[in-house]
């Protein structure tokens, strides 16, 4: 049995698929492809696949990850091309890796975001960063199914830094917005805890801490998804052990071991 | 003109509403055409939510035979929640299509297929959200045309002030010769406004215009007559009939959405029209004759359309699919296909007599056994034989006995309340019936670990079947009558846990027959409904029985009619119905003795297997019965590995 892991975006219009539609859209999608996967066993057996920590409906993502077991090895490029073709633009398969070891969600230490604020100056939303990373905890509420439920969001926050804005220079992904006026970009790194502290809970502490209050929702994408550089911030490629593992022996060694972004949004 | 996306202006919303997905596109198999290329262009509805709209073959079939022709588009749209509505109003974001995020009122025809009559409300939401009139007298050359289609539409005189036309029957050639009648038109520079084109339309005797017709009462408030208002319009307007199924194999692509719906799967409608001949049954009557698709056109739709989607199951559609004249070689050849790629085929709509064990071995070769689905309808022999739905209760415990024999551990049993001629007995009979499937069934299985699962509504007279002359039964006479079958399953020691009981009381029902048989002046309640806040009428948490008691009280009295006069009273035979100048084939006359059986409690046997009886379709629209078999079988595809 192999095993393939799998890197793929939500972009666009279809940030707004949930996580329970993206399962049946894949799912689909590797009928389609006629991919030989392995299923479960038992009475209404199942194709294997495992997904990892998918981002909240609405937000955009250039990094989610899932899994799948085959029955039959397959080259992962190749798999990849063939699966990209068969899913809606903007579900995007646009990495692949031939598993090695099981920690892969134990790789996943940390999420960098960006947040893109239309309608707020890069200096309001710089200072509203200032405030919220000054500020020793900031508690903020959210909706559980358990009720409202208060954590603190700011002990898992990484990062938090002015990335450019202005308005100008508006990703290509994001062409279906009005680029005009004022539009700030803050990038966003966060660590993985629990309980976990979305990209929402951040921007309910920057309301509270700093009244940063955007005149239109904020668009939120993640950008990438990984092991964390505590020293300099940076979220790494959880490809990185699987691609050394692959190249081990020979020891070419050279692959980049920092994510590359692909589709603009770096 | 180019014609902008409203996408910007909604996707600013989309944060704040429910289940946003579904509102943005993107579908599998979904089609966005150049605007400026093409010059007749056409907005499909489905009045009803993305999750029932969606999956409905007809909006379906219709959208992809209009996108494969050169210079015609169409784009889809549904009905938006009520949520998502209050922020378009606030927004002055317009009803959209899902495609192209195009606003509607910019297409030149606004179409909408109407299933239920449970719709019309939310047509006036999506008007009022599209900037078009709600009235067709107000609007001018610049608006869409408003056409209505769908089995509704068999009698659309309840919409008839909201809607420019209506199309009775098979939508597929329809649409196209109504594009080439606007293409004209346009070409020619539009002479003569949107009433020149409604005349043209009018002329060719197959697309109502209700405002060419004029209705008149009686003083005790019965039709006295309907007639054409200007020269060259038909008396009287026909269906469509598509004759040969095996040349419209759509849908080719169908549409596969990324948001959750009613139907994950992928139908294909095996064949169209049904003469077993139940008397309740509008579906039943007004899609005669029948018309098979052949079992290799079915194969090779079954193999492009799994191909096309990655659905898991297949639905093999029609009114009675088990009646197809080569059923079993269809399901065995299909199942033989698939078997190694874990497809699931699900055969909706089968009958008590059709079902054979060997065909539901072949359909559940890859799954579990874990129910089975009929509809007596009627629990009493006699009430059987009024309604036509010649089942009897041995015919049922022999089905049953067998499948409990064979695995299934659970029945469901569909039935109807408030029938013609209907008594308390013949509904308690139900409770005895689903007894007797019980019993059985332990005796078979060995077990008690067998359930029966009643369900039944209430039953409304539909136009264009022997029971539109008949009195509907009220609300709360229904509601007593299941009252006393409730208490008798509860009451029943050794069987009662066992039998579930499911039923709809009778206030839904009595708002369905009201549109069903309304003539114009049940427009005024509709319109009334809409402007106090009345949406999505198919759905318990919105519909509000209360809302359009109301609004008929406030509307249908100064026109000396009410509620009861257009459910609860029985027809004669002068009456002059409001849709009798709608030609759904069938002889009134023949209806009419047919409605006499009943009331004798006559049965009339099914015109494939029996000689004909005269049900006037044939003769009316030149047709015949189309059905097989073919002798062929399916082959095994070639695996390419």
């Amino acid at each position: 049995m192999q095993r393939v892991r799998l890197r793929y975006t939500k972009r666009g219009r279809l940030r707004f698929t949930s996580h329970r539609d993206f399962q049946r859209a894949f799912e689909r999608a590797l009928r389609r492809a006629e991919v030989p996967m392995a299923y479960s066993a038992g009475f209404t057996p199942h194709p294997k696949v495992s997904y990892a920590n998918a981002a909240p409906t609405g937000t955009g993502s250039e990094a989610e990850y899932l899994e799948i077991a085959l029955t039959q090895q397959r080259d992962p490029e190749a798999l990849r091309a063939l699966l990209d073709e068969c899913m809606p633009t903007g579900l995007d398969i646009i990495d692949a890796v031939e598993a090695r070891g099981s920690d892969f969600s134990d790789r996943l230490q940390a999420s960098e975001w960006e947040l893109r604020f239309e309608g707020v100056s890069p200096q309001e939303a710089a200072r509203a960063a200032d405030t919220f990373l000054a500020a020793e905890s900031v508690e903020v509420k959210r909706q559980t199914k358990k009720g409202i439920r208060a954590f603190d969001a700011r002990a898992a926050v990484r990062t938090l830094v002015p990335a450019g804005g202005t308005g100008q220079g508006a990703p290509a992904n994001r062409a279906d917005r009005p680029g005009d006026a004022a539009c700030a970009i803050l990038r966003l790194v966060v660590r993985h805890v629990t309980p976990a502290v979305r990209p929402d809970d951040v921007l309910s502490g920057l309301r509270a801490t700093a009244d940063l209050a955007p005149p239109v929702p904020t668009a939120v994408t993640r950008l990438a998804q990984g092991p964390l550089d505590e020293e300099t911030g940076t979220v790494t490629d959880p490809f990185a052990p699987d691609r050394d593992a692959l190249s081990g022996p020979t020891g070419s060694g050279d692959l980049p071991s920092v994510a590359t972004v692909r589709g603009g949004t770096a | 003109m180019p014609v902008e996306s409203v996408f910007p202006q909604l996707e600013a919303l989309l944060p704040h509403v429910q289940k946003p997905i579904q509102y943005v596109g993107g579908e599998l198999n979904s089609t966005v055409k150049d605007w400026e290329e093409t010059d007749v262009r056409w907005a499909l509805m489905y009045p009803d939510a993305y999750e029932v709209g969606l999956p409905n073959q007809g909006v379906m079939i219709l959208y992809e035979v209009l996108n494969e022709r050169e210079g015609v588009l169409a784009e889809r749209t549904y009905s938006v929640w009520p949520d998502l509505e209050k922020l378009m109003r606030e927004h002055g974001v317009p009803q959209f299509t899902v495609d192209a995020h195009r606003p509607v009122g910019a297409f030149d025809v606004f179409g909408v297929s109407f299933s239920t009559e449970l719709g019309y409300t939310n047509l006036l939401t999506a008007l009022e959200l599209a900037d078009i009139p709600l009235e067709s007298k107000d609007r001018t050359v610049d608006h869409p045309i408003v056409m209505a289609g769908g089995h509704a539409a068999f009698n659309p005189e309840p919409v008839a002030d909201f809607i420019d036309v209506a199309v009775i029957g098979d939508g597929e050639q329809a649409v196209l010769e109504v594009s080439e009648i606007i293409r004209a038109w346009k070409a020619e520079g539009r002479p003569g406004g949107r009433d020149e084109l409604l005349l043209r339309l009018a002329k060719t005797g197959g697309v109502y215009v209700p405002r060419f017709y004029d209705v008149e009462y009686l003083p005790d408030g019965r039709i006295s007559r309907v007639i054409p208002n200007r020269s060259g319009v038909p008396w009287r307007v026909s269906k469509h009939t598509v004759m040969d199924l095996d040349e419209w194999p759509y849908p080719k692509q169908p549409l596969v959405p990324l948001a959750e719906t009613v139907h994950e799967r992928m139908s294909v409608e095996i064949f169209r029209g049904c003469t077993r001949g139940c008397r309740f049954c509008q579906a039943g009557m007004i899609t005669r004759p029948v018309r098979e698709r052949s079992i290799t056109g079915i194969g090779d739709m079954v193999d492009k359309g799994l191909k096309n989607t990655g659905f898991e199951e297949v639905g093999l559609l029609s009114l009675s699919s088990a009646d197809h004249s080569e059923i079993g070689d269809i399901a065995k050849g299909l199942a033989d296909r698939y078997e190694e790629d874990k497809v699931g085929l699900s055969l909706p709509s089968t009958r008590v007599d059709a079902f054979n064990i060997d065909l539901a071995n072949e359909l559940t070769r890859n799954g579990r056994r874990s129910g089975l689905t009929f509809a007596p309808e009627g629990g009493s022999e006699r009430i059987r034989k009024v309604i036509n739905k010649m089942v009897s209760e041995e015919d049922l415990i022999r089905t049953v006995a067998t499948a409990y024999g064979n695995g299934w551990r659970q029945v469901k049993l569909y039935f109807m309340c408030g029938l013609p001629t209907e008594t308390d007995e013949d509904v308690l009979q139900i409770g005895d019936m689903a007894v007797n499937v019980i019993a059985k069934g332990r005796e078979v299985a060995q077990s008690n670990d067998i359930r029966c699962t009643v369900s039944i509504g209430g039953f409304v007279p539909k136009p264009h079947t022997p029971f539109q002359w008949a009195p509907q039964l009220s609300a709360e006479e229904t509601d007593v009558r299941l009252g006393k079958l409730r208490d008798k399953i509860r009451g029943d020691k050794k069987y009662g846990r066992s039998i579930g009981f499911r039923y709809h009381d009778g206030k839904p029902g009595i708002v369905e027959g009201l549109l069903s048989r309304g003539d114009r002046r049940v427009g005024a309640v509709i319109r009334e409904v809409y402007e106090r806040g009345g949406r999505f009428d198919g759905w318990r948490e919105y519909f509000s029985y209360d809302l359009w008691m109301r609004s008929a009280a406030a509307t249908l009295p100064q026109q000396g009619v009410d509620v009861d006069w257009y459910t609860t009273r029985e027809r004669t035979y002068e009456e002059v119905l409001p849709w009798d100048h709608l030609d759904s084939g069938l002889d009134k006359d023949w209806l009419w003795e047919d409605w006499q059986d009943a009331l004798d409690e006559t049965e009339v046997p099914d015109c494939r297997w029996d000689p004909c009886f005269d049900c006037g379709v044939c003769p009316q629209l030149d047709l015949d019965i189309q059905v097989g078999p073919t002798g062929k079988k399916l082959l095994p595809l070639t695996v390419v590995k």
